[in-house]
């Protein structure tokens, strides 16, 4: 008898879900632009993915150098044009837009559970607990994050995996504050009560209970995440603590063509470009979630 | 809760940030892999030199000693010498901070002048083509990279339309008639009376300054707009409205004062991230500010030059966020209210 009625509120449990799913799916695709940011962004993830086989010249992604046909302006040949040392641009941008989501991959694959986990034990804790992660948290957030990575990469040697683990060592922290917002006030939910009466246990509580309801917000946060971790990973290559020579880094390659303004201002633009594409199709995609999931998530 | 009490416990949480923030650097410079005497001096040195480096720089002291001199050092404001130039960092940082302040300055007065009035023109025409306009400069805005932003103004506005100089701060040929009063420029021209010089430095600021507004000037500006939204279904903007108030009136003196309050917060948040921001333009317009000299000190493994320019912006950053508290506190009569309540 208790079986079937809980298979019986199961079923409702999820035929509610299926719809809401359904409906956030609709309010989705009825606004462009967030279907075009997706859009952009599964491109860009497939034609990483694809580099070495769509590359016009795979072996320019490296050390390669054929100074004859050093900065050659567009063409048929080189779509995007030639660096100084003669690479095809748009091979180098394929590989270096593997190298951007890599960046993200490995930030948001360490910060975001990190911050979460954070953010679940402060705010479902309270107190001392509370204070002392959220103290924390605001020390990393006492400088803007470029500066902050700059400083950590600057100690360790300039390199991409350096870089990578500036980012990464501070990025929880928005997530973080994020999760222990939301949950601070979920805590006293009747539904918490409740499954605090029936004798859960607290980790059930945080993460079957509670960090269901703060999916979407994190989700929303992820995209927008992704599009600002690029940017800070570019800017760190530009000023020159990033990606180095001769791997294709996007922010490298907009570094090295600003030497060759105005006069080659392929080497520098479309690099620079392909950055903006993809940042803008993660705030396009962000900015629709948002919309879908009706949640306030800033930047 | 009096306000004042308010203001000293946000000044407190600031403080401890900023203490945080001294040993997190502390770690950082000292405890991860890499002698810092060894980094400065490059490969070619001799382990004599490397040595001298080592004692000189307090290196072979136990760690909580080096910690003392260093926090003693912080709050006495003497951060060492900077390996690169070879002066007290204190001095360096008081002669570049001032470019920079007057950079991130003329920018926030531009992401003002132009977001705010924006934001409130796409409230009043929601959903029509401006509003979108709107919506399509802020996207773009905080989807190109701030340095990318900068390459292309010099390249349509400097090289290509001619109408602005695209790196510097001055021209040469006014800097011997300027006096150094404050090492703000657009005030020392000013106060050597030399108005030429004084219109010459706006022409160069005006390039930077607008490429590092351009990210949060989307944000003011739907921000603005938002919020004009919410304030103007009010019923007392309607009362208003109702009693015949002409409608410039109503938006501007009562809409958007109310309108203000979060925008205001934002732009303190703004301000205080152009500190970060302003690295990248600087060094696309080879400005002479704190943020090149960090970044050059990065590349040459300046430590203590390093540090001090972390822990400098750390304190302006935690600053600028303590006056914005004030401001809000005092502006916001909810927060005002909060306040009291909690007595």
């Amino acid at each position: 008898m208790s079986t079937s009625r809980s298979n019986f509120l199961d079923q409702i449990v999820s035929d509610q879900r299926r719809k809401l799913w359904a409906r956030a799916w609709k309010r989705f695709r009825s606004r462009p632009m967030s279907v075009i940011g997706l859009a952009i962004i599964v491109a860009v993830v497939l034609a990483a993915l694809l580099a070495p086989v769509l590359a016009p010249y795979p072996e320019h992604a490296g050390k390669y150098t054929d100074f004859a046909s050093a900065l050659e302006s567009p063409s048929l040949e080189h779509p995007l044009g030639t660096d100084h040392v003669g690479r095809d641009i748009l091979s180098r941008v394929l590989f270096g837009y593997r190298i951007s989501l890599m960046l993200v991959g490995v930030v948001l694959g360490f910060g975001v559970p990190t911050g979460v986990l954070l953010g679940l034990v402060a705010g479902y804790y309270g107190g001392w607990t509370e204070t002392i992660i959220m103290r924390i948290t605001d020390t990393a957030l006492a400088l803007p994050p470029l500066v902050m990575a700059l400083a950590i990469t600057s100690a360790l040697q300039p390199t991409l995996w350096n870089a990578m683990l500036a980012v990464a060592a501070l990025w929880w922290t928005w997530h973080t504050r994020l999760v222990q917002s939301i949950v601070s006030s979920e805590r006293n939910e009747e539904y918490v009560q409740a499954a605090k009466l029936a004798g859960a246990s607290s980790p059930h509580i945080m993460f079957k209970e509670i960090l269901p309801n703060c999916l979407s917000p994190i989700l929303v946060k992820v995209t927008l995440d992704a599009g600002f971790v690029i940017l800070i990973g570019a800017g760190l290559s530009f000023i020159g603590v990033g990606v180095q020579p001769p791997q294709p880094g996007l922010g490298t390659m907009v570094s090295q063509g600003t030497g060759y303004l105005p006069d080659s201002w392929w080497f520098a633009i479309f690099p620079g470009t392909a950055i903006f594409v993809l940042v803008m199709g993660f705030n396009m995609l962000g900015d629709g979630l948002r919309d879908v999931f009706d949640v306030e998530v800033n930047r | 809760m009096k306000y004042w009490q308010y203001l000293a416990r946000r000044l407190g949480g600031g403080v401890i940030s900023l203490f945080g923030l001294s040993i997190i650097i502390f770690i950082v410079s000292r405890i991860l892999p890499g002698n810092p005497a060894r980094m400065a001096l490059g490969a070619m040195a001799s382990e004599e030199q490397v040595q001298e480096l080592t004692r000189e720089m307090g290196l072979t002291q136990p760690l909580w000693k080096q910690y003392l001199g260093y926090m003693q050092g912080l709050l006495t404001g003497n951060l060492g010498q900077s390996l690169e130039t070879k002066r007290a960092v204190t001095v360096d940082i008081v002669q570049y901070l001032p470019a920079t302040l007057e950079l991130i300055t003329v920018s926030i007065l531009l992401t003002i002048i132009i977001g705010i009035p924006l934001g409130v023109i796409a409230a009043q025409s929601k959903d029509g083509w401006i509003d979108h306009g709107t919506r399509l400069i802020a996207f773009f805005s905080v989807s190109v990279p701030g340095f990318f932003i900068g390459i292309l103004f010099q390249l349509i506005f400097g090289y290509l339309l001619n109408w602005f100089p695209i790196t510097g701060q001055m021209s040469s040929r006014f800097s011997g008639e300027v006096t150094h009063y404050t090492g703000f420029l657009l005030i020392d021209t000013l106060a050597s009376g030399q108005l030429l010089a004084h219109l010459n430095v706006w022409h160069h600021i005006f390039l930077p300054a607008l490429a590092l507004s351009m990210a949060g000037m989307g944000q003011i500006m739907r921000l603005t707009r938002s919020s004009m939204i919410d304030v103007k279904n009010q019923d007392y903007v309607e009362a208003e409205r109702g009693y015949g108030l002409p409608d410039w009136l109503v938006t501007y003196k009562y809409t958007l004062k109310n309108a203000f309050i979060p925008t205001l917060t934002v732009l303190g948040l703004l301000y205080a991230s152009l500190l970060g921001n302003a690295f990248l333009i600087e060094l696309v317009f080879s400005w002479p500010g704190l943020a090149r000299y960090g970044i050059t000190a990065v590349i040459n493994n300046d430590f203590n030059a390093v540090v001090g320019v972390t822990m400098m912006i750390g304190v302006a950053f935690v600053g600028i966020n303590f006056l914005i508290d004030m401001l809000v506190g005092r502006v916001d009569p909810r927060i005002r209210l909060q306040i009291e309540e909690a007595t």
